[in-house]
């Protein structure tokens, strides 16, 4: 590996600009605070977050409402449309967002699987990281046994691609199979299948990548929240006898629950939004897109932004319900610590 | 600590600017502005004068290592002019370039595979014509078949760079021998010998679509080849122009000739399944099982001869090698599918025009092609200069006055078919859904 | 690392269960226990492992047989290793390169959001003013706003400025060579903040109230009570987010793709899906490239695992 120095060393002295300049933005922001009187505190509060405030205007507020006026718009974004992008996503049959049970093959359309997404990653990716960070909570090879659920997370999409190629790779009957799990059918006498082509299972099989990733998340947060369990709560219940199942429902869930809320909230936008598996494993055919899929296939190779950015919207109208979840949240808060 | 080393850097980088001042100088003192022009070597890129310093990007989907043998071959260039070039190639090139274009960031110059993607950019606006000396060079070098696809009304917008032949047909030399089959000069003999393999007990045919994000385009070009050979020309470019629609009696004709190859359970998929693992089965893969000898064709383009496993002998007594999909009727002509890239610039500069012309010269089309695994359309090119055996045969054909070429029409089509619901439809097809179904859907999406 | 666990952890030591039969019950689902987590690790790990094992296999094996054959049929190569390490394209100058511009992009990309994301959660969950619920939960909202449609505002943000109306409010950035990192830095930054601050606003607003008041009333100011108290009860919290923060960015190939082109400064994931070939036809390279990007990633979540044991005490500041 030849290392030329002349070329690298103007991007260290990038990465030292950059180190230095985090610094001295971060520095004086406090030092200003310090200055400030605490009992303003809209003023600190302001200062705190004008960054972050700034930043997400720029890079997701101004996106954001760009493509809501986008998504009124037709395909070259010249002209207004009114509801044709949402007229066509939900009356079009061409448009594949919704069920059509009558078709050959069957069509299970977009909506459905995006909700059967939605619903499994969370559930099964927290409930695994949730009962592997327990049970190795204070085990002997704790650290190496995190790392192992924890380097799906790792391995970028590109190497993951790879990895359930060498699962779900099928060949026929009789030849040599490449995939991991066509080798077991086999070995029990069956005959290889493919994974990916039927519905609605190649939806599950494309499901158990994203669980397989986002159960590493989930365990590493849970694992933290678990040890913050205060251990006099802990040495009361185990002195009152309780058995380690009454542990885990009285005492880690109850304590765990905000850190589980976080999990659960945050898989499931992330799995909104997932779009990487689906295209480069099936690229959505077979019935297996999600409407972030299809919002990227139109916008970006599809030269259809107002259908692009109409089913963007359509994800914003999706997390509704997460977004109410956490106003109600807020509220108890409020109402509980009364702050 | 940090500051001591950043001190250390700062010192270090200090110098290395000074060394390459001073290089810098040294290398004009002897000779002037213009690069090494003036030095014997360079007698060949005499014309191209005043450029020496300027900087010129590249944007491309050409990487890996084709991408360094692209660089390799203009380097003499490079050095001589003194022009710098900054190639980037991206497996994500037709998005990528379309988000770089919207945002201010377009490069000056890129490689672009589709017409259709070159017509959204000149359309928009966003697209500098050819320059006069890039439009010399390009009507000098390339036929108008060629040129056309890259003109937009009236006005040319640049020069083919590579070129792949599509219509042909991939076999194993020494199964044939083995055999005793002959190559098949007509449609009607290469469906007898299909019935002779499969009666030996050999699938004769073999395909993968699976292309990621792109699953499906391969069938899109079985269906072009057909239509082709079945309709001619005219119709070809009528239904690519979307004057007779997508959906018309001829297309349905052509598409389910290709199913009685792509869907008969007796010819496919040697070596690898049913029909349907046709969907699933990689491009790449497609055409493994013709060396293992399971399976007896397979219709791709010339660029697979860089698929077969490492050691396979691609030459026409070797593991394998390819023959010219056949014609159906004789009396429409020799018709060849092929694709390319074409040198569309955003920006005007004299060196952007330089490069621009230089890439279209006979001189870089040999340059590149000595260097192996390319070939163009370019008259200038000499066959002398192209090694593998089956770039000769594609360069025979490219060059042969009586073929009638034309251009892949999935790169023609306004995006929303070509690169969406073609591919998709040809997806749901395999899969099993009725030909004419699939051609309704993919009408019903063609932009109004 | 694992011993720092322990000695912390030891206090609590369970105790000898009272009863034959309470024994006999903990023996087994200490056994049960066991046997579940060591059938999650295998799951999780297998995949892994046949890629692992097909990295050091000949391209042929790989192409055209399962990684299993390995063990009846060795057949050991480092091609793979030797390809993604030294490289088929030479002007590209090797890894070496790329691995720099990654640390470049990730190390700015994960200290900043790191920053303004604690500091806003912290204004968010102990200053009060009017509307703070509603600027938390819209910040949190953002987090939907897919990456895809933010690429051509931002990019056109650097390249034109911005002008409304006619006029030019802003300039255009004009930044070439290594300045472009910083829009990279920039945008992975505005990516991280709905997240950032949605995480560790809920870590903070868990903290004990009492702890906050009692230092306001002792006369502190906001800047001395994030400094002196929040920050060091939050470590565990921006650790956690800090790891998937540097996991994003260090595998992050679209933001990369947009603002950090070229040799120059692209990162090494750019480089490592170049090496599927120009048609894929080379993808048996990705087995070896997998795991020699992800060496950085897991040691980085190894050397943090501690801070994750000191999160113990502080939970039992709290209670």
């Amino acid at each position: 590996m030849s290392f030329d120095f002349t070329a690298e060393g103007p991007k260290l002295m990038m990465l030292v600009y950059g180190i230095v300049a985090f610094a001295a933005v971060v520095g004086l922001l406090l030092l200003v605070l310090d200055v400030l009187p605490s009992h303003k505190d809209r003023w600190v509060a302001l200062g705190l977050l004008a960054p972050a405030g700034l930043l997400l205007l720029v890079g997701l507020i101004v996106p954001a409402v760009r493509t809501l006026i986008l998504a009124f718009m037709d395909a070259d974004s010249d002209e207004f449309v009114g509801l044709d992008n949402f007229i066509w996503m939900f009356t079009d049959k061409n448009s594949g967002m919704l069920p059509d049970f009558g078709a050959d093959p069957v069509q299970y359309g977009v909506l459905l699987s995006t909700f059967l997404w939605v619903l499994l990653v969370p559930t099964v990716s927290t409930s695994v990281g949730l009962v592997y960070a327990v049970l190795v909570d204070r085990a002997r090879f704790e650290s190496f046994a995190k790392s192992l659920i924890f380097m799906p997370m790792a391995i970028s999409f590109v190497g993951a691609g790879i990895i359930w190629k060498f699962v779900y790779e099928y060949r026929q009957e009789g030849a040599p199979q490449i995939g991991l799990l066509n080798q077991i059918v086999v070995a029990f006498g069956g005959t290889p299948q493919q994974w990916l082509l039927d519905g609605p299972w190649n939806t599950l099989f494309l499901i158990a990548v994203m669980v397989w990733i986002q159960a590493g998340f989930a365990m590493v947060v849970l694992s933290a929240a678990i040890k913050a369990i205060p251990a006099d709560i802990v040495e009361a219940a185990r002195l009152d006898g309780v058995t380690p199942w009454q542990m885990f429902w009285q005492v880690t869930i109850p304590s765990i629950r905000p850190a589980l809320v976080v999990v659960m909230v945050t898989i499931s936008i992330g799995t909104l939004k997932i779009f990487d598996i689906v295209r480069t494993m099936t690229g959505g055919q077979f019935g297996t897109s999600v409407v972030a899929n299809e919002m990227y296939t139109y916008s970006f190779r599809a030269d259809e932004n107002g259908k692009g950015a109409a089913l963007a919207v359509l994800l914003f109208v999706l997390v509704i319900p997460i977004v109410i979840y956490q106003v109600r949240v807020v509220r108890r808060r409020r109402l509980e610590g009364a702050r | 600590m940090a500051s001591n080393r950043q001190r250390r850097l700062l010192a270090l980088s200090g110098a290395v600017a000074l060394a390459l001042t001073v290089a810098a100088c040294g290398g004009s003192s002897g000779g002037t502005s213009e690069g090494k022009l003036d030095t014997p070597e360079c007698a060949a890129f005499a014309d191209y004068t005043g450029i020496a310093g300027e900087t010129v990007t590249i944007y491309s989907p050409i990487r890996d290592a084709e991408a360094g043998l692209l660089e390799q071959a203009w380097a003499k260039f490079a050095d001589c002019t003194g022009v710098k070039i900054e190639y980037e190639g991206s497996g994500e090139f037709e998005a990528q370039l379309k988000v770089r274009v919207a945002g201010g960031d377009a490069p000056d110059l890129a490689f672009i595979p589709q017409p259709g993607l070159l017509e959204f950019f000149a359309k928009g606006g966003k697209l500098k014509a050819a320059g006069e000396k890039t439009k010399a060079m390009a009507t000098q070098n390339f036929a108008p078949d060629w040129l056309k696809y890259a003109t937009i009304d009236g006005t040319l917008y640049g020069a083919p760079l590579g070129a792949n032949v599509k219509s042909f047909v991939w076999y194993s030399p020494s199964l044939f021998k083995e055999k005793g089959w002959k190559i098949p000069q007509t449609w009607d003999e290469m469906i007898t010998l299909s019935n002779t393999m499969a009666a030996a007990g050999i699938k004769p045919w073999c395909a993968g679509i699976g292309s990621q994000d792109a699953t499906g385009w391969p069938a899109t070009d079985w269906i072009e080849d057909v239509l082709l050979r079945e309709q001619g020309p005219d119709v070809y470019d009528q239904w690519v122009a979307h004057t007779i629609p997508f959906n018309d009696q001829r297309i349905v004709s052509a598409t389910d000739r290709v199913g009685s190859i792509l869907k008969n359970e007796k010819y496919v998929n040697g070596g690898i399944g049913g029909v349907k693992s046709i969907a699933t089965t990689t491009f790449q893969d497609g055409g493994l099982p013709v060396v293992q000898k399971k399976c007896g064709m397979h219709r791709q383009a010339s660029f697979y001869a860089n698929q077969w496993p490492q050691g396979t002998k691609v030459a026409e007594d070797g593991d394998a090698f390819a023959f010219y999909l056949p014609a159906i009727d004789p009396a429409k002509g020799k018709p060849v599918l092929g694709g390319g890239e074409f040198v569309a610039a955003f920006t005007d500069g004299d060196a952007v025009q330089a490069v621009q012309t230089y890439l279209a010269s006979a001189d870089f089309a040999n340059s590149r092609a000595k260097l192996n695994n390319w070939i163009s359309a370019n008259k200038g090119l000499d066959v002398a200069n192209v090694a593998n055996p089956i770039d000769k045969v594609a360069v025979g054909i490219l060059q042969d006055t009586g073929a009638v070429f034309r251009f892949d029409g999935s790169d023609l089509m306004p995006a929303a078919v070509g690169a969406n619901s073609f591919w998709k439809g040809m997806t749901d097809w395999i899969n099993g859904k009725d030909t004419k179904a699939t051609l309704d859907f993919i009408e019903a999406s063609w932009p109004k | 690392m694992s011993t720092g666990t322990e000695t912390v952890v030891a206090a609590p030591e369970p105790e000898v269960p009272r009863t034959a039969a309470g024994r006999v019950r903990k023996k087994l689902t200490s056994r049960t226990a066991s046997a579940v987590s060591l059938v999650i690790a295998l799951l999780w790990t297998v995949p892994t492992f046949g890629v692992l094992v097909s990295s050091i296999r000949p391209e042929n094996e790989i192409k055209s047989n399962g990684w299993w054959n390995f063990f009846t049929n060795p057949q050991f190569t480092l091609e793979n290793y030797n390809q993604v390490l030294f490289g088929a394209r030479s002007a590209s100058g090797g890894l070496a390169g790329y691995f720099i511009n990654s640390l470049v992009i990730t190390i700015p990309s994960v200290l900043f959001p790191l920053a303004f994301c604690s500091l806003a959660a912290y204004a968010l969950a102990w200053t009060r003013f009017r509307g703070r619920d509603w600027v938390y939960v819209g910040i949190f909202a953002l987090q939907i706003v897919p990456l895809q449609m933010a690429l051509i505002p931002l990019l056109s943000f650097f390249n034109e400025g911005v002008s409304l109306g006619g006029v030019q409010v802003l300039p255009a950035w004009d930044l070439e060579g290594p300045g472009k990192f910083i829009t990279v830095w920039f945008a992975h930054t505005c990516f991280a903040l709905p997240l950032g601050v949605f995480l560790l606003h809920n870590f903070m607003a868990e903290l004990p109230g009492d702890l906050v008041e009692a230092a306001k009333v002792d006369g502190a100011s906001h800047a001395k009570i994030f400094r002196r108290i929040v920050l060091p009860l939050i470590v565990p919290a921006l650790a956690s987010f800090g790891i998937f923060q540097f996991l994003w960015v260090w595998n992050d190939l679209l933001v990369a793709l947009i603002f950090a082109p070229g040799p120059k400064n692209a990162p090494l994931t750019v480089r490592l899906a170049e090496l599927a070939g120009n048609r894929g036809n080379e993808w048996q390279r990705l087995t070896a490239a997998a795991f020699v990007s992800i060496i950085v990633p897991l040691t980085v979540f190894l050397s943090l695992q501690r801070y994750f044991v000191r999160g113990l005490l502080a939970g039992s500041v709290k209670g």
